[in-house]
């Protein structure tokens, strides 16, 4: 029993650091989270999976053989309580109770008797009549025996609950593993490489694992994912993915996730037909399959590669592949794009302060860049411009590593929504060749009137072209840099609004330039196109933060999906239904059902009955039926 | 002499009824056959089974505690005239003047939370002044709070048909509905041990647990803007939902009730209104009884959710943060049990027990959707 209580303390205990560290995750998360020192000691007492560990599985062994004795040693006691009436108590034990009276009759013993009879029937007490050696009766009573079978029940119920547990837990595969017969595989290796010591049989009787096809695709095994590993399950049939599908509701959230499924197998005439969804699993030879995830399955898409450095303004094509890896540049500066995901639905919340509501914004793709030295930043381009603040922009967010939020890059998209303002201008102040030009645009009307004067227009035209070059070199963080090596510091406040200007107004210079050339007509000289301009030179000096020389816009797509499935066989299920049942009914026997005794000693001599009563577990309930039963049998014997 | 023998034998069960019992049961039929005649091509078997069951159910438990009876009909009535004024158009809640004011979801709920407030105050003024008539009212108050809770709940269920007819279920599916769930059942199993103890000095102590859960309903609303009816995610599109959720907050609110119990068990036992409290046994087998049950309820609910989990999820046990939470919680209570029925333990180490109980119960409630991330993600703050 205190073995029993302390096993379950320290069962507790681990449970609860289960629930705080999260499981199952990839052991490089748990290295960054606890650095190296902590990671090791926290896998040696295998903390990332805690309720497969052999310590923790072996105290539930323990459990079950600690609670097994105990109902051992119990029960032929327990059952004999249920069964005995007790009608060897002698007087003398009797006038030891606490609860006892005495009343006196003057009617005939056997009247007595049988009316006493009645009393208890009529109260559901079951009872014997057993006459004494002394010439008197006693009549012993129970009811509310079946109390101790709750003991038993619910005592049983843990023990096939937890043995149900255990078989459909890893044991037998913790004991092939500890015995050298089965190995976890680490490597990332084409599933038909894996080991047979990798793999497990289709006479596995209880297993766990997860499979994800792409549409069309057919697959006959399952991974188990062990620790930093997995095992190879090898399935009795084969399923072939017909259709995923996701469907929504009207406010964009997830309405449900289904998919059709073929299930081949030679056992069957024709392949087995059907349709799974959350909730809604399918069951076939034993194994479950349900629908636990779903992820892409390798979708096509097309891109525009745009230059963000460098004079150039016309976009190369690529096309690819979810899970495809696409070489940009040569030689050292070579850039690898790898496709890592497509959506086609993204409901995001675009409103300023996060109160409006949350919108469908289309496709996006989500892809690393990494470079020779094998360093990678990660983004995600969405497809359309989104609209924030009534105004359009293509967005791409970055980040250095999975754990950090995305910093975006916000492109103003133009008048046709389209990428191409934003690439002509850019390549415009970015081209060394056009600041002279665009600088003489700005003077020339800057300095109406004052035509004459060529020193003036030399020094503006002269200090313009720095400006360009420096914001060309390092955007607005060059400029600051300008300003603080050639201004002094109090007159740097005023440089720095003329500066901007005077960069704001060659844009706007440039804007016209590069439309003339690309043969387009002038913009509007209006407010929003100088909006357009200054959100153009703030993503410009964003871009040098940016990380990739290129912007990836995509152009078209097709979607492919990949739905994930989980496949269980679990023969423990039905062991720990019928213990859950016999649960509650233990448990209901326990606190519903209440044990009473009552003896009624009938003395003829002197005329005289003893009444005593008595309870395995004393409460309010049982006080009052005492004094209700004694009040009662008052009233009786008086009449 | 024979009728002497079984004169103060209870009589059976049903030759105690009264013919207001049976125009309960007849009115419950009653509605069962015109729901069913109106909607059984829209049911499926189990809503068809649910809906016959719920006769007996009800009627049950409005013959064993027979201010039951009461409150369904009045929950039916209301519920009913607020859907009514409805005319199909979820926009009335605004503008109709009973809606506005006093019917539609939010309002019903808003009344709840005042009444319940009301209540406690109220309670406390009985305790402290030792006034019969007040006791009276906060009990009324009280009442009154569950009627507009479960109204509100209601007429929440059909508003959210008429956001979409594909949107539309029971409202026990996130953090704001289970919390007037909460309320609701705590409550109620409150009212139910007032009456059978004859007492109502306790409701000054449960009633602050309620309050609470209001408080958290009213910050819920305001400052999170909780309350709008969202449409379910697949995972909880399931038969399971209706039957696990209510096992799980019978449980919930009974270990709440006993905890207050405690409390007031701790108190009484230091000579703090002890006058005024009922005597410490009393308060004892209250605290036992409402265990008793609270275990009982867990006990089922925890099964109910290791065999959804076995549909939705693939396992009927996962290790999730929630069910290992479920566990330590019935774990806990599991040995409160056994010390006091195996041991014959009783005192303040029970009643501290039960009170600490709480902060369990409450981690494994709340704290997982705050702290943890696992399956059980729907009640996220």
């Amino acid at each position: 029993m205190r073995f029993a209580i302390s096993l379950l303390t320290v069962l507790g205990i681990a449970s609860i650091i289960g629930t705080v560290l999260k499981q199952n995750e990839p052991y490089p998360n748990y290295v960054v989270q606890f650095g190296q020192f902590w990671f090791g000691m926290f896998e040696m007492l295998g903390l990332y999976d805690v309720y497969h560990t052999a310590w923790f599985l072996l105290i539930l062994v323990f459990l079950v053989l600690s609670t097994s004795l105990c109902i051992y040693r119990n029960t032929p006691s327990m059952l004999h309580e249920l069964r005995t009436f007790r009608e060897h108590a002698t007087e003398k034990s009797l006038r030891s109770f606490n609860h006892k009276n005495e009343y006196f009759f003057s009617a005939a013993p056997e009247d007595v008797i049988r009316r006493l009879g009645a009393f208890l029937s009529a109260r559901g007490f079951r009872f014997r009549t057993v006459p004494q050696s002394d010439g008197s009766t006693l009549l012993a009573a129970k009811a509310g025996s079946y109390q101790r079978l709750g003991y038993i029940l619910t005592h049983s119920a843990i023990v096939i609950i937890c043995i149900g547990g255990l078989m459909d837990g890893n044991v037998p595969l913790k004991v092939q593993e500890l015995l050298g017969y089965k190995a976890v595989e680490s490597r990332d290796i084409p599933e038909t490489e894996v080991p047979e010591k990798s793999r497990l049989s289709t006479a596995n009787l209880s297993f766990r694992a997860n499979m994800t096809l792409p549409e069309g695709a057919q697959g006959n095994v399952a991974f188990m994912r062990v620790r930093d590993g997995y095992l190879v399950q090898e399935l009795p049939f084969s399923v072939v993915l017909k259709d995923f599908r996701i469907e929504h509701y009207a406010t964009g959230q997830p309405k449900s996730f289904e998919s059709d499924v073929e299930i081949q197998d030679k056992d069957l005439k024709e392949p087995l037909k059907a349709t799974i969804r959350v909730n809604h699993p399918l069951i076939y030879k034993g194994v479950a399959i349900y629908q636990s995830d779903f992820q892409d399955g390798g979708s096509r898409m097309g891109f525009n590669v745009w230059p963000l450095r460098g004079a150039g303004h016309e976009p190369a094509t690529i096309k690819g592949r979810v899970f495809d890896n696409l070489t940009q540049g040569e030689g050292q500066d070579a850039l690898t794009i790898e496709l890592d995901d497509f959506r086609l639905f993204n409901i995001l919340n675009l409103s300023a302060d996060g109160k409006g509501k949350p919108r469908n914004v289309g496709p996006s793709v989500t892809f690393k860049v990494r470079d020779m030295q094998g360093q990678a930043r990660e983004y995600i381009n969405y497809m359309q411009p989104l609209t924030i603040g009534g105004r359009p922009y293509f967005v791409s967010g970055v980040r250095a590593t999975q754990n950090e939020d995305f910093s975006y890059l916000r492109i103003p998209a133009d008048g046709e929504n389209s990428l191409g303002d934003f690439m002509r201008l850019r390549a415009a102040m970015f081209d060394a060749g056009l600041a002279p030009e665009m600088a003489r645009r700005l003077s020339s009307k800057a300095l109406q009137g004052q035509e004459a004067n060529a020193e003036l227009r030399g020094k503006f035209e002269g200090s313009t072209v720095r400006l360009l070059q420096a914001f060309s070199e390092g955007g607005y963080t060059q400029v600051a840099k300008l300003i603080e090596e050639s201004v002094p510091e109090k007159e740097r406040e005023k440089a720095a609004m003329t500066y901007l200007k005077i960069i704001a107004n060659a844009a706007y210079e440039g804007l016209v330039l590069s439309r003339e050339r690309a043969g387009l007509p002038a913009p509007q000289p209006d407010e929003s196109t100088q909006q357009f301009v200054h959100e153009t030179l703030n993503s410009m000096s964003d871009v040098f933060f940016y990380g990739t020389p290129f912007y990836l816009e995509m152009t078209q797509f097709e979607q492919l999906q990949a739905s994930g499935f989980q496949l269980t066989r679990s023969p423990g299920k039905n062991l720990v239904y019928g213990g859950s049942v016999l649960l509650v009914l233990g448990i209901f026997a326990m606190i519903y059902l209440r044990e009473r005794r009552i003896w009624l000693l009938v003395k003829p001599g002197s005329q005289s009955v003893l009444f005593a009563m008595s309870s395995n577990r004393k409460n309010r309930d049982f006080e009052f039926e005492y004094t209700r039963h004694s009040e009662q049998l008052q009233t009786l014997f008086k009449g | 002499m024979e009728s002497i023998l079984s004169h103060d034998a209870p009589a059976p069960f049903l030759k105690r009824l009264t013919w207001a019992d049976w125009a309960f049961l007849l009115l419950l039929l009653t509605g069962a056959v015109f729901a069913y005649s109106q909607y059984a091509e829209y049911m499926d078997v189990y809503e068809k089974s649910f809906l016959f069951a719920a006769v007996p159910g009800f009627g049950w438990l409005g013959w064993y505690f027979k201010p039951m009876r009461l409150l369904i009909v009045g929950i039916a009535a209301v519920s009913l005239f607020g859907i009514s004024q409805y005319h199909g158009e979820l926009v009335r809640a605004d503008q109709a003047f009973f809606l506005k004011y006093l019917v539609s979801s939010q309002s019903a709920i808003m009344w709840m939370n005042v009444l319940f407030v009301m209540a406690t105050a109220a309670y406390w003024l009985a305790l402290l002044s030792r006034s019969d008539f007040v006791g009276k009212v906060a009990s009324g108050l009280t009442w009154t709070a569950v009627l507009m809770g479960f109204v509100g709940l209601m007429v929440r269920w059909y508003e959210s048909y008429l956001i979409a007819p594909d949107v539309g279920h029971i409202p026990i599916s996130n953090l704001y509905e289970v919390f007037v769930l909460f309320c609701l059942i705590t409550a109620l199993i409150y009212l139910y041990y007032e009456k059978f103890y004859d007492t109502r000095q306790l409701g000054a102590f449960v009633l602050l647990v309620v309050s609470a859960a209001v408080g958290f309903i009213l910050w819920y609303t305001f400052d999170r803007e909780a309350q709008g009816i969202q449409p379910l995610v697949p995972a909880l599109q399931s038969y399971w939902m209706k039957i696990h959720v209510p096992a799980n907050f019978i449980g919930y609110g009974s270990f709440s009730l006993a905890a207050m119990v405690g409390g007031a068990y701790i108190l009484a036992a230091r000579g703090i209104l002890a006058t005024r409290l009922p005597k410490l046994e009393v308060l004892d087998d209250l605290m036992y009884k409402s265990i008793a049950v609270g275990f009982a309820f867990f006990t089922i609910a925890t099964i109910l959710g290791a065999m959804w989990a076995a549909e939705a999820w693939g396992g009927y046990w996962s290790w999730d943060p929630k069910e290992t939470w479920a566990l330590i919680v019935w774990l806990n209570y599991a040995a409160w049990l056994h010390l006091r029925l195996v041991k014959g333990l009783r005192g303040p180490i029970l009643a501290w027990w039960a009170l600490v109980g709480l902060l369990v119960t409450t981690f494994a409630f709340l704290g997982v959707n705050m702290f943890l991330s696992g399956l059980h993600s729907y009640g996220e703050l």
